[in-house]
């Protein structure tokens, strides 16, 4: 299948320059302790990033230049570990999919790297804060392509990893402050939870491929090596009988289930969701490039890269289906009745992503990398937005205290209305073509149950319309609410916020026309290439065949916009509450009567899904306090001090003191006729020995 | 030139430490009452580790990567009657470890410079370990290695005990008797095997390999049986006072309480030294004893050490997340880190070996940093108690660097060397049971927590504590210390190759030799096993019956010596 290597050394300069910057700033400021002129630093992080755009853009066209069938440059440059019969090189791959994901993280990358100058030098909280942030931002970039264009699986755990440390990195910036410390590193050990999955994922499909001899990890070889584990199963343990599909399950499945935990920590999939809104104490301009835009989509990206692997996991897929969509309602649940501007955004990029890993589910990878890439611009667009909020009210994030702030942010409020509208799936927004793709395969699929899972999609994007159209109603409309009313003061932020976000604005609306839709809406789409984003990644995610007729869009499409209309009608409605009228108000008294009891459990369920219907504190009582108490009382305590160090090395010195006092004292009488028996005694035990 | 080389490498530090007394008590002989001033000792001591580090990169550059066999080997006869002999080279592991010890122990001088190096009896110490810990990782007689392991044992019990903390001398006498216990057994299974080569060829000779000119062929010849043998001539027994002794060196749960209580008595450099080189030489024992000597058993033990590996990762870490002293802490994690050295070595394949040694090298360096670290603002401050501290990241931003950077290390984040080793390690083990491969690999989580709630509670939030406010950051001595450890960190996380390509052939034959020995041990039971089914009345002392002739022994060994496929024997 590998017909030609097409060389190219214009990969690792993608890669190392974001790296070369982030030394220069860390060396600097970290070790010299002498920090360059704000201008250096922002020459510094921002050129790296842009060239390393411009680098990205020039080897698309290289690519695209090569026949579809053979798209592919490599960049080798050494053996990273090699051992025994293991061995990763440092190799960077670019295919589609690695441009779409490289051109995404270099050129939001970009806007956001411009976007922070803006805001970290508006910040006045941390003075020597501003190298740092860049030093860790171009760190993350750096990793971040190391993972989308690393062509082994070990290579980009190194970029896995290396995402989560920058992100633990930036979530704990303000370190000053515990709260940050303490959700920094439950971002990390969250992540290192997945990770564990993807490590065993790796050492399983290695020690399989070894017993076949084609023992690589590198995405190719992998690719070519498939059919020889498909048929291949492992065996359960006895205990693990009652599992479907016991006693044997497919080896694909278990191996897709490792990465699938990985991408679960990634992407902040239920269980391990939990990391993703305490992140939100990030820096924001963080905030929308790796929990929002990059970092976070890695997981959905891992699956499309090993796309091949997972069609031949049915189990494991409709596993990750029904994974992705319970989050998503979950999710979506939870941003309702949010609080914390920042965090229900956060809570509907977990959404969303749930939305991606149910069209992986159903093997629509190209729709769920669509969705990526479109939730990456409106993502990041209402991060920005809500960022320059924040700033404007001097780091206020609670929605209830903020209202009206159209007229005093009047470029905020456009910008941040035209993510709304995306992200709620308005008729060619970007989201709505996307959304689309996914819905349709979601539909067509030929698997069981996904008929409930179609329903669910629907759903949430129902919830998602309306928790949007809810957070923009109470930020930017109604009465201001916050302290002191002084709302006059306020004001735009300058021209390096308002451009990065004036671009993310223009890509979340034409984004999806631009990346080419499916071509049901051609004849109102001024598109040349129908589907064209579908074909370029055809040749590794294969092509979503389902039969859906030009009808069927429309009438998804039809029922999908009503429906996020319905949501987007009922959060008017919540934040309006309109009075009855007229006509009825004698029905006030009794409808109250009736309404209280609904209207108090109302307010519960809604300060319950608040906190994330306490999943935190159930993992803290279930996981967090049982593992420190088996540590400190079980081991500490009970092992280490009573039983080891207690009863057996100071046991042992007591019992031969007791021995020395008690008995051998005795034999030592100073008498030299005892001394001298003893010896008779001793040399007449000998002797008889050696005559036996 | 490389024969003298690797024997001045080995002996410099000891030498320069007599040189150096020499010339202090001249002087004071010669009237001046001061003798050496102190400022010269250490200037003087330093130079001697830097050019023993010098020339141990040199053997480095000179060591050929593609030949299995020993390099820069010397032999000397010492007590030639009982085969013991001055036998020193080097293959990839030992080149590894002597890299390792040569280049901490500069380290250390510099890293107590303004503390403890100004006293000679410190500095005398520190030498007299490095010797004795380089003569054992390049022995090639056997009881020249026992020698040195045992000698090391000194000066290092008079660091605890001299230099250490308020309970310093029961630490000291923990460790010594601990290790001394151990050590006994290790004895015993010597003599043991000396007595089994002069049953099989007539004479004892101590040597690992084969040199020309030497008639009694090496230890590593001597047949250790595996069944029909009186109990303690079995390898199962042999293999089981070796692994004992060297568990308790390495440490080994459960009999690692010595450990904390060492680390948390002992000085910074002490415990640099204790964390870097000393637990080593358990983990060297097993690649340089008892694998090869004992293969047989070496396989039958494997899980259970597998095992017991295992539960040092995790116990160790689970331990290490309720101390509340900063030492403690690190010394647990320690428990932890060579628990997964130990995993590696035992999964018996190319890759877990290779990722046990490279994991050692890497604890060494991680491990070794951390402890400065914690030296240096425990210096600051009187005092480890992590709830003393809170926020040192405001007054100390270059400590904060370097320990966040060291604890990524220490947990495995790749780009650093802990990744590379660990990844190794838990590949290897994987290979042999996916179920402790699995376990072990929740590990890496419990390391995470450990660590980053550590350097949670010590750099970040606010700063609560008013003496916390003023500490002043590192100096130029200090930073330069750890950009010396994080060089190789980096280094290794980026390109492992420099260790690994010079340590696998010497994995290879390890397991080649170890793979021989297992057949041979194999078809002799075989054949003892029928023969013991044919003859109506066996033997009632087996030895005699299983063992033909010392003198056909003998010869059947040189035969099999100048044969082709026989092992190559080193240059002299």
């Amino acid at each position: 299948m590998v017909s030609e290597v097409h060389q190219t050394e214009l990969l690792r300069w993608i890669v190392v320059l974001p790296l070369l910057a982030a030394a220069a700033n860390g060396l600097l400021l970290g070790l010299l302790r002498r920090p360059l002129p704000r201008t250096g630093t922002i020459a510094l992080s921002c050129g790296s990033v842009g060239v390393s755009f411009v680098l990205s853009f020039v080897a698309l066209v290289q690519l695209t230049g090569l026949d579809a069938e053979d798209r592919f440059l490599v960049d080798g440059l050494h053996t990273w570990i090699g051992a025994g019969r293991f061995s990763a090189e440092c190799s960077f791959l670019l295919d589609p999919l690695s441009a779409v994901m490289a051109l995404l993280v270099t050129g939001v990358g970009f806007l956001i790297h411009v976007y922070s100058i803006g805001t970290m030098e508006a910040d006045d909280r941390e003075d020597k804060g501003f190298q740092r942030y860049f030093c860790y931002l171009n760190l993350f970039v750096f990793a971040m392509l190391v993972l989308v264009l690393g062509d082994n699986l070990v290579l980009v755990f190194l970029g896995w990893e290396g995402v989560g440390l920058c992100s633990y990195l930036l979530i704990g910036f303000w370190y000053a402050d515990d709260r940050h410390a303490r959700a920094g590193m439950k971002a990390f050990v969250a992540n290192r939870v997945g990770d564990v999955g993807f490590l065993l994922g790796i050492f399983l499909l290695f020690w399989s491929l070894q017993d076949v001899g084609l023992a690589r990890v590198a995405f190719a070889d992998l690719r070519e090596a498939m059919p020889a584990l498909v048929e291949r199963t492992v065996p359960l343990p006895a205990w693990l009988g009652f599992l479907p599909g016991a006693p044997e399950w497919r080896l694909t499945n278990v191996i897709a289930l490792c990465f699938f935990v990985g991408a679960m920590g990634k992407s902040a999939q239920i269980p391990l969701h939990v990391w993703l809104p305490d992140a939100m104490s990030a820096p924001t301009p963080v905030s929308a490039l790796i929990h929002a835009a990059t970092m976070v989509t890695a997981g959905v990206y891992l699956v499309c890269r090993l796309a091949f692997l997972y069609e031949a996991a049915e189990a494991t897929s409709l596993v990750i289906a029904w994974v992705g969509a319970l989050t998503a309602l979950f999710a979506a649940c939870v941003a309702m009745a949010g609080r914390d501007l920042k965090k229900v955004l956060a809570w509907s990029t977990i959404s969303q992503l749930g939305l991606m890993f149910l069209a992986l589910g159903m093997g629509a990878y190209a729709a769920a990398l669509f969705h990526v890439v479109t939730h990456a611009f409106m993502k990041a667009l209402l991060f920005l937005g809500a960022g320059s909020v924040i700033l404007a009210l001097d780091h206020e994030q609670d929605i209830d205290r903020m209202g009206g702030l159209r007229a005093v942010l009047p470029w905020t409020h456009r910008m941040f209305g035209v993510g709304v509208v995306a992200l709620a799936g308005a008729p060619y927004m970007a989201g709505f073509f996307s959304k689309d793709a996914m819905l349709m395969a979601v539909r067509h699929a030929e698997v069981p149950g996904h008929e409930a899972l179609f329903a669910i999609g629907l759903l949430v994007s129902g919830l998602t319309a309306f928790y949007i159209c809810r957070l923009h109603l109470r930020v930017f409309h109604g009465e201001y609410r916050g302290r002191g009313g002084k709302r006059r003061e306020f004001h735009e932020p300058g021209q390096l916020i308002l451009i990065p976000l004036g671009i993310l604005a223009l890509l979340s609306m034409f984004g999806g026309l631009l990346l080419g839709p499916s071509a049901a809406f051609v004849p109102f789409v001024p598109s040349e290439d129908p589907d064209s984003f579908g074909r370029f990644l055809e040749p590794l995610l294969g092509r979503t065949e389902h039969a859906a007729t030009d009808a069927e869009h429309w009438g998804l499409a039809a029922s999908a916009t009503s429906i996020a209309l319905a949501g987007g009608a009922l959060a008017w409605l919540a934040a309006r509450r309109p009075g009855l009228p007229q006509a009825l108000a004698p029905l006030r008294a009794p409808l109250g009567r009736v309404l209280a009891p609904l209207r108090r459990s109302g307010r519960a369920v809604t300060a319950t899904a608040r906190t994330g219907f306490h999943v935190d504190a159930l993992y803290d009582v279930a996981l967090v306090r049982p593992l420190y108490w088996l540590a400190d009382v079980v081991l500490r305590r009970g092992v280490e001090q009573r039983v080891i160090d207690g009863a057996l090395v100071h046991g042992s010195a007591r019992t031969v003191r007791a021995l020395a006092d008690g008995a051998l004292r005795h034999l030592q009488t100073g008498l030299v006729q005892n001394y001298l028996l003893w010896i008779a005694v001793g040399a007449l035990v000998v002797v008889g020995w050696l005559l036996r | 030139m490389s024969e003298a080389l690797l024997t001045w490498v080995v002996f410099l530090p000891l030498a320069s430490v007599v040189g150096l007394a020499l010339l202090h008590g001249s002087l004071v002989a010669f009237g001046l009452s001061r003798g050496l001033p102190d400022v010269l000792w250490r200037w003087l001591a330093l130079a001697a580790t830097v050019v023993t580090f010098g020339m141990s990169v040199a053997l480095a550059a000179g060591y050929d990567a593609t030949d299995t066999a020993f390099q820069f080997v010397a032999h000397r006869p010492w007590l030639p009657r009982w085969g013991i002999h001055y036998f020193v080279g080097l293959d990839g592991v030992g080149l590894a470890m002597l890299l390792l010890t040569t280049f901490l122990v500069p380290l250390v001088l510099i890293g107590s410079w303004t503390g403890y190096s100004r006293r000679k009896g410190y500095l005398m110490h520190v030498l007299v370990l490095e010797t004795g810990a380089l003569g054992a990782f390049a022995s090639l007689n056997l009881f020249q290695f026992y020698v040195f392991f045992e000698a090391l044992l000194v000066p290092m019990v008079f660091l605890i005990g001299v230099f250490g903390g308020p309970l310093r001398v029961r630490a000291a006498i923990k460790f010594f008797l601990f290790t001394l216990a151990g050590s006994v057994l290790f004895l015993v299974a010597l003599l043991v095997l000396a007595v089994l080569q002069q049953q099989q060829f007539g004479g004892v000779n101590f040597d690992l390999v084969a040199v020309s000119g030497i008639p009694l062929p090496p230890i590593l010849e001597t047949r250790v049986p595996t069944v029909q043998a009186p109990w303690w001539q079995q390898q199962t027994w042999l293999f089981a006072a070796c692994a004992l002794a060297f568990a308790v060196k390495i440490p080994l749960v459960p009999l690692h309480t010595w450990l904390p209580d060492a680390h948390v008595e002992a000085p910074t450099g002490g415990s640099v030294l204790l964390a870097g080189v000393l637990l080593k030489l358990g983990a060297f024992g097993f690649v340089r004893v008892a694998l090869p000597l004992f293969p047989v058993a070496a396989q039958q033990f494997a899980p259970v050490l597998a095992v017991v590996a295992l539960v040092g990762i995790l116990y160790g870490a689970l331990l290490a997340m309720v101390q509340s002293d900063l030492k403690k802490l690190v010394a647990y994690t320690s428990i932890s880190h060579l628990g997964f050295v130990v995993l590696g070595l035992f999964a018996l394949n190319v890759e877990g070996l290779q990722g046990g040694i490279l994991q050692m090298v890497n604890h060494g360096l991680s491990t070794g940093a951390l402890f400065l670290l914690v030296g240096m603002i425990a210096e600051r401050r009187d005092t480890r108690e992590i709830a003393a501290f809170g926020g040192v990241a405001k007054p100390m931003p270059v400590f904060a660097l370097f320990l966040v950077l060291i604890t990524m290390s220490s947990i495995g984040v790749p780009m650093l060397n802990g990744f590379v080793g660990e990844f190794l390690v838990l590949l290897g083990a994987f290979e042999r049971s996916a179920a402790v491969g699995a376990a072990a690999t929740v590990g890496v989580v419990l390391a995470a927590i450990v660590m980053l709630s550590m350097l949670r509670r010590v750099l970040f939030g606010p700063v609560e504590n008013p003496e916390n406010r003023g500490l002043i950051d590192l100096d130029r001595r200090e930073r330069a210390v750890l950009v010396a450890f994080v060089i190789p960190i980096v280094w290794i996380g980026v390109h492992p190759a420099t260790l690994l390509r010079r340590v696998e052939p010497s994995i290879l034959e390890l397991l080649r030799v170890m793979d021989v020995r297992a057949r041979a041990s194999a078809a002799e039971s075989e054949a003892s096993a029928s023969e013991s089914s044919g003859s109506e009345a066996p033997e009632a002392d087996g030895s005699s019956a299983t063992v033909p002739g010392a003198a056909g022994q003998r010869a059947r060994w040189l035969a099999a010596a100048t044969a082709p496929a026989g092992r190559p024997e080193p240059a002299r």
